[in-house]
């Protein structure tokens, strides 16, 4: 197969992408927070249609604080239906997401004129026009695909806040109690988290849409834990999977010419199954392995 | 209105059925969600909605047609096989129930969305009806639609009321309904039957994305008016209903308006409204009842002052005199005493306070009950007298008329406290 270029900048995009979110999602998985998750990336949607309207284009900040505030009033809201309002958690969290994505659907609807965002977009993205969309600077100099830079920018920013906080988000997750006696504000690294979300999902939208990078924070986490449940070979088993997702999810969509996030999203979940039976398998030959044993020393 | 008047006088037959059709998904979908929202498994209806797609891509690539029985018969089986799935690994691996609900939804809407690009391809022109399937149209169920999705809804909330009994018992104690020899697993999965019916039934109207909007948000907002399942079934069935139908009126005037937004909206709004205003647990409600009950003890504590007053021997006190008793609340002291003025408790004069006969009265109730349970707490608690004021101050605001009754016959009518202050009555 001969190199093509393209095909490199989806798949480093795309893993790029994957990394980030799956980082993340190891926290959010640990913390129970896996819906969360789900829901911050659908609420973020009314935020990144708001400053669309506003800033009038895709690049720029506006899209990332708008839909970073979005990311964080939806967790205040579930927190608020949660502790205040009394209402049992995944009722906040389903009510709280609907709404939200609700709205943003509504205003892409009545502004579609003006918004270039259409609702397929939203729930799958187009990682294929990453090599087509262009940074060009001011001085006209072209520098590469633009979504590509916004990823790296998020893997990097997302590393550095866990790395940075890492002693901090691993006691929170553990043992929240503890880390509080500490001196740790748990509700501080919760809204971090939370807010690293958002900015993740906005980052990732275009490419993966909003829906589909549930797939990329949920699943290669689950298939992480499924083999260890040391927080760090997490992390590294992870990225691992991230970066293969991306890499078969191209190819899976190239062969049967299809949307690359559906791909990735079908491959992750091919992985999952496949570890879900060789780890059912693996139990089954011990316990057999057990059973002769006992037999063994009856005899 | 010339549009509300057409849609609600139902002149139009079409109006007519898409009405009743999103009624009676509205309906099947509230009462399903009663159910799960109570068994705490909100959100395995998200996971389904969502798993839904395949099945819907599957049944237009296999038929080439949206044929409603072959779409009903795609969405159901992948459906069930995502409900399935959510429960097998939660049970037989490590991982928690939100991460494999998340991973199911998630890969499940993948694969889907995989199939629907494949089948825009095509070219096909049915498959611009498939879009309804994502956000919802509920002006899209015409003809054969709302025969299917009608009648599968109708079962749905037949089944439902058979059931009833037993769904009840299974929600709210499983192990009894195991140890009376229910059959739980049948019963499990002919409510699991139900769940994806429901779901199923409603993805034409609402859409697949948002479906779970209509399974959890009208029961949290009834969940607010009742504490008994009969009438929180019937409540939520009515807020469903009334989104259900402004969502169809509002795809009716604006035909490019998806329905299943506006129908989640409306409903938001009703729950955020519950919430707020439930007549006992509404947010805004509570609020109100404590602001009413500091209110009523810092009047209390303003009778208690002047009654002081009385027995050293004054006749009153200054509005300056009184307000340095409650030092940093001016503000509520000069808002009590204009309502204790208003009720007649309290006369004012230049400034000058005095209590009014009633108020009299009221404040000799209030000391009363102070001293009796002060007296209480030491004769039959054997607390020290120097250690019964707190809750003595605590107390006199709650005791009622009965319970002073009591405290007076167990007491036998004492005429003194512990710290020998006279138990004040009035006269008669």
């Amino acid at each position: 197969m001969s190199f093509d270029p393209n095909a490199f900048l989806i798949i480093l995009t795309g893993a790029l992408i994957a990394v980030s979110c799956g980082l993340l999602g190891v926290f959010l998985m640990l913390r129970k927070m896996a819906m969360t998750g789900d829901a911050i990336s659908h609420a973020v949607l009314p935020g990144i249609v708001i400053a669309f309207l506003i800033s009038g284009s895709r690049e720029g900040f506006a899209m990332i604080i708008g839909a970073g505030l979005l990311g964080i009033l939806a967790t205040v809201l579930i927190e608020y239906l949660v502790a205040r309002v009394k209402l049992q958690s995944d009722a906040s969290i389903g009510i709280t997401f609907t709404f939200l994505f609700a709205i943003g659907i509504i205003l892409i609807t009545v502004f579609a004129n003006q918004v270039d965002l259409d609702q397929d977009c939203v729930l799958y993205g187009e990682i294929a026009y990453v090599p087509i969309d262009l940074w060009i600077t001011t001085s006209g100099s072209n520098m590469g695909p633009r979504v590509m830079y916004l990823a790296i920018l998020n893997l990097v920013l997302v590393v550095a806040f866990i790395s940075l906080f890492f002693k901090e988000l691993k006691l929170s997750t553990f043992d929240g109690q503890f880390a509080a006696t500490m001196g740790f504000s748990t509700t501080a690294i919760n809204y971090g988290l939370m807010g690293m979300v958002s900015y993740t999902t906005v980052s990732s939208f275009e490419a993966v849409g909003a829906i589909l990078v549930v797939a990329l924070l949920a699943v290669p986490p689950a298939i992480a834990y499924l083999w260890s449940k040391d927080l760090k070979k997490l992390l590294v088993l992870t990225l691992l999977i991230g970066v293969a997702v991306s890499f078969l999810g191209y190819y899976l969509a190239y062969a049967i010419n299809s949307s690359i996030a559906g791909a990735m999203a079908t491959v992750a979940g091919f992985f999952l199954a496949a570890s879900i039976v060789a780890q059912r398998v693996r139990r089954v030959k011990e316990s057999r392995g057990r059973i002769s044993l006992s037999t063994e020393q009856q005899n | 209105m010339e549009d509300f008047v057409y849609f609600f006088s139902f002149q139009d037959p079409n109006v007519v059925f898409v009405v009743l059709g999103i009624s009676f998904l509205s309906i099947s979908a509230a009462m399903v969600g009663t159910f799960t929202f109570l068994d705490k498994k909100a959100l395995i209806g998200d996971a389904i909605s969502h798993a839904v797609l395949p099945g819907v891509c599957l049944a237009f690539t296999f038929t080439g047609t949206k044929n409603p029985y072959w779409i009903v018969v795609g969405a159901f089986a992948t459906g069930a096989l995502a409900t399935y799935a959510i429960s097998w690994v939660t049970e037989h691996t490590k991982l928690k129930e939100d991460t494999v609900i998340a991973a199911v939804l998630s890969v499940f809407f993948g694969v889907g969305i995989v199939f629907m690009t494949k089948l825009q391809q095509t070219g096909n022109a049915a498959i611009s009806g498939l879009d309804h399937f994502l956000f919802g149209n509920a002006i899209s169920i015409v003809g054969e639609d709302i025969l299917v999705y009608g009648s599968l809804a109708l079962l749905t909330i037949f089944t439902l009321l058979i059931f009833y009994k037993e769904f009840k018992l299974l929600i709210f104690n499983r192990d009894f309904a195991v140890s009376v020899g229910f059959p739980v697993k049948s019963l499990q999965f002919i409510f699991n039957s139900l769940m994806v019916l429901a779901v199923v039934t409603g993805i034409q109207a609402i859409g697949v994305v948002l479906m779970a909007g209509l399974l959890i948000t009208p029961v949290a907002a009834a969940r607010f008016w009742t504490d008994r399942l009969g009438a929180m079934l019937f409540i939520a069935v009515i807020f469903a209903l009334v989104s259900g139908v402004a969502g169809a009126y509002i795809s009716f005037v604006f035909p490019n308006m998806p329905t299943g937004p506006w129908v989640v909206v409306v409903l938001s709004l009703v729950a955020f409204a519950s919430f707020s205003f439930s007549h006992k647990k509404g947010l805004i409600t509570r609020w109100y009842a404590k602001r009413k009950y500091q209110e009523q003890i810092h009047s209390d504590h303003i009778l208690k002052s002047l009654y002081n007053v009385l027995e050293n021997g004054g006749k009153g006190i200054s509005l300056m005199e009184l307000k340095k008793d409650f030092p940093g609340k001016d503000a509520e002291t000069e808002r009590s005493i204009k309502r204790l003025i208003n009720k007649a408790y309290l006369s004012s004069n230049k400034d000058f306070i005095e209590l009014a006969d009633a108020g009299l009265s009221e404040a000799r109730r209030i000391i009363r009950l102070h001293r009796l349970w002060e007296l209480y707490l030491t004769e039959y608690m054997n607390i020290a007298p120097d250690h019964v004021h707190d809750t003595a101050e605590k107390m006199e605001h709650i005791l009622t008329p009965e319970i002073e009754a009591k405290l007076e016959a167990y007491l036998d009518f004492p005429s003194t406290d512990p710290h020998q202050s006279i138990i004040p009555r009035d006269e008669s």
